[in-house]
């Protein structure tokens, strides 16, 4: 139907080279990584934070901002203990996060 | 006897030859070719086994026990028992009393296959003899067992709540196939026979049908088509028998000396895991068991349908089935054929690739080593370190005790690798035990404690620690008391209620001992479910996909069950689950050790 008027498509230029597959991948599976309101309860309570600087909101962020290779160096030392899940007040299945995020994980991606 | 005809032979017996045949060879092919994807320790642990004279009693034992007298269900449900054991020992007993039967007449027809099985049909009765006539009634006694055993089938099918069982499975179309040509086969072998009691002889029930409907069962014109469908039901019923839950009664008969060889599932496809998967015979007994049930939809998450989905090789439902389970193990507990639903997903989780794996080498585990020369070492774990009020209590019932401890995480340790096992990922998790194993090791403790049954668990199956005890903090105080190092100062009146965590529980079977703890404490009472049978709290490490909010009705539905007798507290062992309950009580949930900590001098 025309009513000879119509809503002009976005003229928004996105300039960021990001890239954000992976996070757009996780998100699919784990629905709830929208929900982190970067609390820092998981960061506090990491067991492996004192290993390789691991914690989840940081995860998250760098999964927004493309940061693939602080992503993988934060992961290496995850013990997938459950306690950043357990302390989550938006009640994320962390677990599950970094579990999705080691298994969609695209190595050959990080190397070019 | 006499024979009736000279050929013996009559072109009636051919569906069941072939059923019989068919069954036959595909069970043996199906045989070697399990036997080929073992592995060549497993091989050699099975051959062991099978001159070993003690798990060769322990197999011929569990053969009776297990496939025709079916002890676990009648422990569950009498009526239940009966209605297998009838069909699967009266159904045994049919066949060996027919072939007994037909070696004292004709032994030289016993090679013939079918011979047997229609024994009466080419027989004729020529003179009544003792013998005979005890033949006559046990084939018909066993024959009524089996009928007995029948119409509970069919009653079940119906009422299964009579039978104490809440949901039943739903059955495939084959299964249904086979359902109902097993159904089909006594009734039709009763009334085959009822046609030739007055040829061959029969007892108190063909001969009595033979009598009261004489006008039908005397024709001998209808004679040859019953016994036409009386074979046709069994080579129907063995047609089909490999593509149904049926596979469980050859299944079984492989699964029990392989179990008792003491071999464990590495795939789950393979070797013991798909004589596993085969010998489920889809009773369902683990739908109402499994504590997902509450919400319905997690019904079709039940063992029963992971079996079902692996035999189907539906890889998109297999996935989905095993990371959702929150591997309490109840499935396993409460399975007749004693299939391991927990063991059989982590199984199936390690298979599964992922592009970053952690590394946990770069750790430096000399500076994390306690120092405890030939002292207790406390492990707190993960859990326990959210759970403060537990590791404090724990410090001071020792220092009440006078035990020379160190506590090895106060500032955060290591995890103890049970959550990465959990999450099938077996290499990682060997690679933080060993490094754990570093640290304790080199320590120099002669005890380690732990206040936490996942860590418990694993440290008990997987960590080669040599003469280190590894002791959970229930028995621990359980046996200070008992020492008369801690002095109970007063047990109330208040009454408590233990929760069986899965991991302590049903994962090392420790029952007695915090329940003797709580009962010097105060009034014990048991939850309307408990020791294996317990419900899991729902905060299980074990489910991968279970957000928050799927598990509040589990938990939920585990406090109904914990406090069916009102106590006045729920008492635990495991932080997580403390945590997880404190969530939904409406009444105060401790640690066992808090109790302990509050009521000892």
């Amino acid at each position: 139907m025309d009513f000879g008027f119509g809503i002009a498509p976005s003229s928004s230029i996105n300039l960021d080279k990001v890239d954000l597959s992976l996070y757009r991948k996780v998100k699919e599976v784990e629905p709830d990584i929208e929900r982190c309101m970067a609390c820092g309860s998981c960061s506090a309570t990491c067991p492996a934070a004192k290993f390789s600087g691991m914690s989840v909101r940081k995860v998250i962020l760098g999964l927004q901002r493309g940061q693939q290779k602080e992503v993988r160096k934060m992961l290496s030392n995850c013990m997938l203990c459950g306690k950043c899940n357990m302390v989550c007040p938006r009640g994320i299945n962390t677990r599950h996060l970094i579990l999705s995020v080691c298994r969609y994980f695209d190595m050959k991606e990080e190397q070019k | 006897m006499t024979e009736r005809f000279l050929s013996a032979y009559n072109n009636f017996v051919l569906p069941f030859l072939f059923g019989m045949g068919f069954v036959l060879i595909y069970c043996l092919i199906a045989m070697i070719r399990i036997w080929l994807q073992l592995s060549a320790d497993d091989k050699k642990k099975v051959l062991l086994s099978l001159v070993n004279p003690k798990i060769l009693l322990k197999d011929i034992r569990d053969l009776f026990c297990d496939c025709l007298f079916h002890v676990k269900l009648w422990k569950r449900n009498k009526l239940l028992g009966y209605m297998h054991s009838s069909i699967a020992f009266g159904w045994f007993m049919l066949i060996v009393v027919g072939h007994i039967e037909c070696f004292c007449y004709f032994p030289g027809r016993l090679k013939t296959f079918y011979y047997p099985i229609f024994f009466r049909f080419f027989v004729a009765e020529s003179q009544s003899t003792m013998q005979g006539s005890f033949f006559f009634f046990l084939m018909d006694f066993f024959l009524l067992m089996v009928l007995s055993g029948i119409v509970l089938a069919i009653i079940k099918r119906i009422r299964s709540r009579l039978f104490g069982m809440r949901r039943t499975t739903n059955l495939s179309l084959t299964d249904l196939i086979g359902l109902y040509s097993l159904w089909a086969i006594f009734p039709l072998r009763l009334f085959a026979e009822g046609f030739t009691a007055d040829i061959a002889g029969g007892s108190f029930l063909t001969k009595s049908l033979n009598i009261v409907f004489h006008s039908f069962l005397g024709n001998h014109l209808n004679m040859l088509p019953t016994w036409w469908a009386y074979s046709i039901a069994l080579g129907v019923f063995m047609f089909i028998l490999p593509f149904t839950r049926y596979m469980h009664i050859p299944s079984e008969i492989m699964l029990i000396p392989l179990r008792n060889a003491g071999i464990q599932i590495s795939n789950p496809r393979k070797g013991l895991a798909k004589v596993m998967v085969y010998t489920c015979p889809s009773c369902g007994v683990c739908i109402d068991a499994c504590p997902m049930g509450i919400t319905k939809r997690n019904n079709r998450d039940a063992t029963v349908y992971l079996n079902r989905q692996l035999k189907r090789k539906n890889e998109g439902r297999i996935e989905e089935i095993s990371d959702k389970c929150l591997l309490c193990g109840k499935c396993g507990a409460v399975c007749q054929v004693q299939i391991p639903g927990d063991k059989l997903r982590i199984a199936q989780r390690s298979l599964r690739k992922y592009d970053v794996s952690p590394d946990y080498s770069t750790i430096d585990a000399a500076s994390l080593t306690p120092r405890a020369e030939g002292k207790v070492l406390y492990f707190a774990g993960c859990m326990t370190a959210l759970t403060p009020a537990i590791s404090k209590a724990m410090e001071s019932i020792l220092r009440k005790a006078g035990v020379d401890y160190e506590f090895m995480d106060k500032d955060g340790g290591l995890c103890c690798g049970r959550p990465l096992w959990m999450a099938g990922r077996l290499e990682e998790a060997k690679q933080l035990i060993a490094k754990n194993e570093e640290l304790i090791n080199g320590s120099g403790a002669t005890t380690l404690l732990v206040s936490c049954p996942i860590c418990y668990r694993v440290f008990k199956e997987r960590y080669k620690l040599g003469d280190i005890r590894v002791v959970h903090h229930t028995v621990y105080i359980d046996e200070l008391i008992a020492a008369g190092k801690l002095k109970v100062e007063s047990a109330d009146e208040l009454s408590y209620v233990f929760h069986d965590p899965c991991e302590l529980g049903r994962g090392c079977g420790i029952y007695d001992q915090p329940r003797e703890v709580i009962s010097r404490m105060g009034k014990l009472v048991e939850a309307d479910k408990s020791h294996d049978e317990s419900i899991c709290c729902g905060g299980s490490m074990g489910s991968l996909t279970l957000g928050f909010e799927k598990r509040q009705a589990m938990t939920e539905n585990a406090l109904r069950n914990l406090t069916s007798e009102n106590p006045d507290a729920i008492v635990t062992a495991c932080p997580l689950c403390r945590s997880t309950f404190a969530r939904y009580a409406d009444r105060p949930v401790e640690d066992i050790a808090e109790i302990v900590d509050k009521k000892t001098l």
